[in-house]
């Protein structure tokens, strides 16, 4: 069976997109093969062209880069760093951060918005990251976003699936993919995203802090297909607290009968 | 410009004719707190309490900076350095100074670029700063901090403007450190290419500070304390806050600016937010040894206290520091340092042109700097930074 992860006409065998940017650069190679990792972020403002210690160049070939506009607190600052981007070589990828809050580091939906629809017109394939409300996540998908990436919960915190129920409304309403993109912090919550129907789940404070890096990459790839793969076998019910046993309100029928 | 006839005191508290007055009330609540805060009130009590909470509120900073906190550095550096992970990952960011000009119109009397101080006075002209950023441009930097003395006569802001409109054509990002400036003046050097203002506050308390700057617009204590604000107003993408921790009582201080940093963050949260944490330090003429009271510890204490209060805000470890002191702080709550320091003016290429301000700890260069962060388990980041304007073409206003 093929289950591939399609964004923006673009297959992906692997549904665990890395972060970077938090972790020593030479661990790059090590954590995207553990991770069977084929797209990974890169902040543009940490690429250092020709210089000491670029991000880039510590991308093993092969691997599809995601861009991000960090730093941009508006959409044209966003716009600016996307088209920076690929000024670069970065690709056709991007990944849409608009954030104008340095304490939470939340994202600015309507700037975020407005910065998609302007990079879908140019070609970009957009991936916009976002607090999971679902008018904004119909918005993005008219403006011609290619998946949408809620938070789970605030970046960097490893707090989990803190906004899981407004992400279930975004699987169920969405057709685009929906990713995970910020506060997952252990392999099991990447697997609850996964069994919820994410398309993918995105991770790096849960790398980059973890005691072994590399083996936590290790963890996230098990998680991230164990939970495809629950998502795929169709999750058994649930049963309520006492159990199916009785019919408190439907036994009397028996009686009738 | 002040009178230079010291029997003619100026009131600290009045703003001189040229200086931008704006609406805000950040400086009544600073000094409000301030006034109400008394270190000796806390306990270990108060300490443990803070410890085991998420967020900080300035009560909980407090309680950090009090004496019945050190017995908790160890606590406080682990959660410090837990969090300095989650905000900042293993990253180190790397900078150096440039000083293109010494002098200066204010007599403070803690500082070796006073204006009564005898020293030799230098300015780099255009042509020998652009050999300087070239020569510090080849050590693979890619942030620049440009510093002046304070003198609005001898570096004016077309001259630092020129200077900065040459810096960015060799670095990314741009810092200054120079006198404080009308938000239309940081929005011309923000134009130029500057993104990010460090102002020292020095001290927050009024009759200490008054009594230390004697002369020069220095003296006017609301004019530097607003100067975050209009560099924001200006357009510029972050401020960096510190007090100079022995001039006055340091617990103060440091509490004094957070309180800064945390109202200037409430009312612009785009703005990012860091801390520098000079203490004073012997200069020419003046080999005052003293710290009053501020030894190793009690500044790493300030430092927790301060990442542990705003974790998201770096923290900038100076050159005034010694190298074992300075490598211990990073990644534990220090995230920015400098390497390949000079202090005098100029003096990457050839002899200094001007004395130096301070005496430095720690010479170290960009290389040696890089291996030492690579082995401690850290990565050094020489970029992190896009500048949000660009300028025009031809460059001009």
């Amino acid at each position: 069976m093929k289950d591939k992860l399609v964004i923006g006409g673009h297959e992906f065998n692997s549904r665990f997109i890395l972060g970077s940017g938090k972790f020593s650069l030479d661990m790059t190679e090590t954590v995207i093969q553990n991770g069977s990792v084929e797209m990974a972020t890169i902040a543009v403002r940490r690429a250092n062209k020709n210089g000491e210690a670029n991000i880039i160049d510590f991308m093993p070939k092969g691997i599809t880069l995601l861009p991000n506009t960090s730093g941009a607190r508006n959409a044209d600052e966003a716009i600016r760093i996307a088209r920076l981007a690929r000024e670069l070589g970065c690709g056709n990828f991007i990944k849409v951060e608009v954030i104008r809050d340095s304490k939470y580091l939340m994202p600015d939906n309507y700037e975020t918005l407005r910065a998609t629809e302007i990079l879908a017109k140019e070609g970009f394939i957009v991936m916009p990251y976002m607090y999971p409300d679902l008018n904004v996540a119909r918005d993005l998908v008219s403006s011609g976003a290619a998946a949408v990436m809620p938070l789970g919960a605030p970046i960097g915190s490893n707090k989990g699936l803190l906004t899981k129920a407004f992400i279930e409304m975004l699987i169920d309403e969405i057709e685009l993919p929906i990713i995970v993109d910020a506060g997952i912090g252990k392999p099991s919550q990447a697997c609850e995203a996964m069994e919820m129907g994410c398309a993918a789940v995105m991770a790096n404070t849960a790398i980059a802090t973890a005691k072994d890096v590399a083996l936590m990459a290790t963890a996230f790839k098990l998680a991230v297909e164990s939970g495809r793969a629950a998502y795929l076998a169709g999750l058994g019910r649930v049963l309520e607290r006492s159990g199916e046993a009785s019919s408190p309100l439907t036994g009397f029928l028996g009686e009738i009968l | 410009m002040m009178k230079t006839n010291p029997k003619m005191k100026t009131n600290p508290m009045t703003y001189l004719s040229n200086m931008e007055q704006i609406e805000s009330d950040v400086l009544e609540k600073v000094i409000l707190m301030v006034s109400n805060y008394d270190a000796m009130q806390y306990k270990a009590y108060d300490v443990k309490r803070t410890l085991s909470k998420d967020t900080l509120n300035p009560d909980d900073f407090a309680a950090l900076l009090s004496p019945a906190a050190k017995p908790y550095l160890e606590e406080m550096a682990q959660k410090s350095r837990d969090l300095t992970r989650k905000h900042f990952g293993n990253s180190i960011q790397l900078f150096t100074p440039l000083y293109i000009s010494n002098y200066c119109e204010n007599h403070c009397i803690y500082c070796g670029f006073n204006c009564k101080n005898k020293i030799k006075r230098g300015k780099l002209s255009l042509e020998e700063i652009h050999i300087e950023l070239k020569t510090i441009s080849e050590t693979g930097l890619k942030e620049i901090l440009i510093l002046t003395g304070e003198s609005r006569q001898k570096s004016d802001i077309q001259y630092i403007g020129e200077a900065i409109k040459l810096a960015k054509t060799y670095f990314s990002t741009i810092g200054i450190e120079i006198y404080p400036l009308n938000s239309d003046e940081y929005r011309y050097l923000h134009e130029c290419g500057v993104d990010f203002v460090s102002v020292y506050q020095e001290t927050y308390n009024l009759d200490k500070y008054e009594s230390v700057h004697l002369l020069g617009p220095k003296r006017v204590f609301p004019y530097r304390f607003y100067a975050q604000e209009r560099a924001l107003m200006g357009g510029m993408y972050g401020v960096s806050f510190g007090a100079l921790l022995g001039l006055d009582d340091f617990r103060k201080d440091a509490f004094a600016t957070g309180m800064h940093a945390y109202w200037v963050q409430r009312k612009y949260p785009s703005a990012e937010i860091a801390f520098s944490l000079p203490r004073i330090r012997p200069y020419i003429n003046h080999e005052e040894k003293q710290t009053n009271g501020v030894g190793e510890v009690e500044l790493f204490q300030v430092m927790l206290a301060y990442k542990l209060f705003m974790p998201y805000a770096g923290i900038t470890i100076s050159t005034r520091e010694n190298a074992h002191f300075r490598d211990h702080t990073l990644g534990v709550c220090a995230t920015k340092m400098s390497a390949g320091v000079v202090v005098g003016v100029g003096g990457h290429v050839e002899e200094v042109k001007g004395d130096e301000q301070f005496e430095i700890s720690d010479p170290r260069g960009v290389a040696e700097i890089h291996s030492m962060i690579l082995s401690k388990g850290l990565q050094p980041v020489y970029s992190n930074h896009i500048t949000s304007f660009r300028l025009p073409t031809g460059g001009a206003r």
